[in-house]
């Protein structure tokens, strides 16, 4: 174009030549002044505040006194922080290869349903979800009582459906009073009890409105005398509401205990006899040969409700956590990686249905060979994204498991502001942050590049 | 059309209210001398605290009736939790407040050493003087310059239960630690577990302690621990934590164990005594208890929801532990002749009088009658509060650096969580605080 307008207007050639390079300083200026804004608010919000952060990592928490690498030395020093880079380093190794694998796999599937686009729509959805909405709704699901959190009670409810719960949970032996506690929950007269004999067996520990339907006051079984063959007893709370009662003994307003699974116990370890409880909490075990036996509560009567999957606990918290990223992202990794497929020749794809492939070898061999480079797109992407995780960790984490949880960013923050206040160790954990994303960067800078060319 | 009447209609009616305003602002001078000079009208004094919601609307009463008292207008601020933070850019962005009601002893000290603060006038001090216990003075001031009123008290000594539940064990409020926990096993016999403790929340954990430790070891070493003049690996603080040890080591005294516990938030140990499905009998926190028992499960206080002092341990003295809102006055307020005339106000009781009838308050004015207040409950909490005189003592971690005392998942919070998860070593965890504690206090 200028080519042409210096042929037409100027004859002279020197001055075409000084005028041309003239105005192409005046483009280079031209564009300057047009990248300047950019360039400004660059070095504002990026150089400026990584450089000053440089800086202010060589100095104390109050900003004065000049410590050299102080700071990063005391950053491997803490435990806290140790834990933080354990965890980013998990979160980097597993988050961004499940969510492309995840990403990759619905991307081809959904290609092949009817209606891909409102299933697509709707993998896409929680993309809109702020992180703090999705945190506290992650919290709320993984809470450890059932009655809360939706995740343990599916795992109860499923788990019970199968094993059936105790009559009494919370029910304990008297202490002192003649039962002793076996290693399994179960209760065990402590003396010899022959036929002929009865015995009462003392609980506490039962809610009056825990007590099943038609408790009977226990008093009057435990008056009756048992015959020559046989050995008789109630099972009773040993508690009088409102107090008063005597421990040991069964007082007259105190309840028996129904469905109560009893057994007899030779000396050998046999069991000779089994009954349950009446509603007033006697048994009777007839028909024993004479001889001594102990009573036993098997501890099935006692089993503790399932109480389900500690979900934020120390050891699964991380892996709670990424699972509730997982939501957050893989509608992300599939949209993307489906615009990569339906970028894909068709050629390709039909000349292998042609040869004869079937479809788990064009995934393998044509499918992703060819969607290799969005594939790593979303693959580093992610993992810078991974990399500063903040929100997630700080909401979902409860208190008590609050360290063991931590990544780099929260912990970057904790020391600085969440109490710390030392923002020279603070600086330094974003230094240390930033040296780890930058490779990550360089990968996707230089993809960039490639693919412009 | 339409629009233009109704502007005229609008600017009618300011007229009018411009009017009558003025009338009364003329009347005013004669009449206010029965009520109040109105000294200070025209002015507008800006005050700034942690209080929102019903508190800030309770204060709100208070700073009417000051304005109708001296004429002077007043502004409230809500700050959220970060008083510092906020008051801190707010000097430096030359729009501060006139009054800061600082919630921490800690944060007062600090706004005092960087000369944030004016000293209170002769007049306040004098109300301090006549109206408060010295050891409130002594939390208000700074190097011996006294620059913080507390207004606004807190009790955290008191043990709240339901009555249904210690009555069907046959129980009666315990008054020594031993007694406590010998109750504890009788409501647990009972069917319901003895006590619902929010361990999520790590400064319920520390509350615990500091109400063991106050009682066992007594206020001198309490005072030098909370100045860390005293290591925590000192015999005291074993001994405290064996104690607290007791307690959280029993799995028939702990709602749903020490897992439960650990799983539990505070909110979530009030409604588990004072919900609707109780699962313990009682639940140890501050006056506030009360508020959410009644707030959000509808109990009635007194009757649904009853408190005893918590209990003395060994052979000590029932602890009171405290905590408060100090009101300071800044050097760079607009208004601070105005401010501190509001805090001559506020060391009144007449200022105390006007929330204590809203209610949710507690004040350590020796002076407010008790008949003011608008319960019994609160009552027999200001009572006790005002009559432990000089042995009150603030809450020992409100007084210690944040980053030890007050931070989710670090210092000492943390480090009480996991002695609640496993209290076998009460030294190991004392070791473990002395480490926690020196990093934070040296910085």
């Amino acid at each position: 174009m200028t080519a042409t307008l210096v042929k037409e207007t100027s004859p002279p050639v020197l001055g075409a030549v000084e005028r041309a390079r003239r105005s192409r300083r005046r483009a280079r200026f031209i564009a300057l002044l047009f990248v300047f804004p950019a360039l400004l608010l660059l070095g504002a919000l990026v150089v400026y505040p990584v450089l000053f952060s440089i800086g202010r990592s060589f100095f104390d928490a109050s900003g004065t006194r000049f410590v050299g690498g102080e700071n990063y030395t005391e950053m491997f020093r803490d435990p806290a922080t140790l834990k933080a880079v354990r965890n980013t380093a998990i979160w980097v190794v597993v988050a961004p290869a499940l969510l492309t694998g995840l990403g990759l796999i619905l991307a081809v599937l959904v290609e092949k349903v009817r209606w891909a686009t409102a299933f697509k729509l709707l993998l896409f959805m929680p993309m809109a979800v702020s992180f703090l909405a999705a945190g506290i709704v992650f919290r709320l699901a993984y809470d450890e009582d059932p009655n809360k959190g939706v995740l343990n009670a599916a795992v109860v409810g499923v788990h019970d459906a199968f094993t059936g719960t105790s009559e009494y949970p919370t029910a304990r032996a008297r202490e002192g009073q003649g039962l002793k506690a076996g290693a399994d929950g179960s209760y065990r007269t402590s003396g010899g009890v022959s036929p002929g004999e009865s015995v009462t067996l003392g609980l506490v520990g039962v809610a009056p409105k825990d007590l099943p339907g038609g408790a009977q006051p226990a008093y009057a079984a435990a008056g009756r005398k048992a015959a020559p063959d046989e050995v008789r007893g109630v099972v009773y709370l040993d508690f009088t509401p409102g107090g008063g009662g005597k421990q040991g003994k069964v007082d007259r307003r105190e309840s028996g205990l129904p469905e109560m699974k009893v057994e007899a116990v030779r000396d050998d370890g046999t069991t000779a006899a089994h009954a349950t409880t009446a509603s007033d909490g006697s048994f009777r075990f007839t028909g024993l040969k004479s001889g001594s036996y102990a009573v036993e509560l098997p501890g099935s009567n006692f089993a503790e409700p399932y109480q389900g999957v500690s979900w934020l606990g120390p050891m699964l918290v991380t892996p709670a956590i990424i699972g509730a990223y997982l939501w957050i992202w893989t509608g992300f990794a599939m949209v993307l990686i489906g615009a990569g497929l339906a970028a894909l020749p068709r050629d390709a794809l039909e000349a292998a249905r042609m040869d004869g492939a079937n479809e788990w070898q064009i995934f393998r061999r044509i499918t992703v060979p060819l969607l290799a480079p969005v594939l790593t797109v979303v693959f580093v992407t992610l993992v810078i994204n991974v990399m500063k995780v903040f929100d997630l960790v700080y909401i979902i984490a409860p208190g008590p498991v609050q360290e063991d949880a931590t990544v780099l960013a929260t912990q970057m923050w904790l020391v600085s502001f969440g109490g710390g206040n030392n923002q020279g160790l603070g600086s330094a954990l974003g230094v240390l942050l930033l040296l780890l994303v930058v490779p990550a960067m360089v990968v996707n800078v230089r993809r960039f590049r490639r693919s412009q060319r | 059309m339409m629009m233009r009447r109704r502007t005229t209609l609008l600017s009618g009616c300011t007229a009018l209210a411009l009017a009558l305003g003025a009338t009364a602002c003329g009347g005013g001078g004669p009449v206010s001398a029965g009520g109040g000079d109105k000294a200070l009208s025209g002015q507008t004094v800006t005050v700034a605290g942690v209080w929102s919601g019903s508190e800030q609307k309770n204060f709100q009463k208070v700073l009417d009736a000051f304005t109708e008292k001296t004429g002077a207008k007043t502004q409230f601020t809500s700050t959220g939790d970060d008083v510092s933070t906020v008051v801190g850019s707010k000097i430096e962005g030359g729009n501060a407040p006139d009054v800061v009601m600082v919630p921490q002893v800690g944060v007062l000290q600090q706004f005092a050493k960087k000369g944030w603060l004016t000293p209170l006038s002769n007049t306040t001090e004098k109300s301090v003087d006549a109206g408060y216990a010295p050891v409130w003075k002594k939390y208000g001031s700074v190097d011996g310059t006294l620059y913080g009123l507390y207004f606004k008290a807190a009790h955290k000594s008191t043990v709240w239960y339901s009555p249904d539940a210690l009555d069907q064990a046959g129980v009666k409020p315990p008054t020594t630690y031993d007694a406590m926990l010998k109750a504890g096993h009788v409501v647990s016999d009972s069917g319901l577990a003895a006590f619902s403790i929010a361990g999520q929340d790590g400064w319920t954990l520390t509350d615990w302690f500091e109400n063991i430790y106050l009682s066992q070891a007594g206020p001198e070493k309490y005072d030098a621990l909370a100045a860390h003049k005293l290591k925590w690996t000192d015999a005291s603080v074993v001994k405290a934590l064996g104690t607290l040890g007791k307690l959280f080591k029993d799995k028939q005294l702990i709602a749903g164990g020490q897992k439960g516990a650990l799983n539990t938030d505070f909110p979530g140990s009030v409604e588990k005594v004072f919900g609707p499905k109780p699962g313990a009998g009682m639940v140890y926190e501050g006056d506030f208890v009360a508020g959410v028992a009644h707030d959000q499960f509808g109990k009635t206080v007194g009757t649904d929801a009853n408190f005893f002092p918590f209990p003395a341990v060994g052979g000590g003295k029932a602890p009171v532990v405290s905590g408060g809102d100090a009101a300071v006055v800044l050097k760079d307020g607009k208004n601070a002749k105005a401010g501190m005339k509001l805090l001559e106000y506020l060391a009144t009781p007449e200022a105390a009088a006007v929330w204590a009838k809203a209610g949710g308050f507690l004040s350590p004015n020796k002076k407010l009658g008790l008949g003011e207040y608008g319960d019994d409950i609160t009552r027999a909490t200001a009572k006790s509060l005002v009559s432990a005189g000089d042995s009150v003592r603030f809450d020992m971690s409100d007084q210690a650096p944040a980053a030890f005392g007050g931070t989710k998942g670090a210092g000492e919070w943390k480090l009480l969580q996991d002695f609640l998860r496993d209290p076998s070593d009460p030294k190991g965890t004392a070791a473990q605080l002395e480490a926690a504690a020196a990093k934070a206090y040296k910085g």
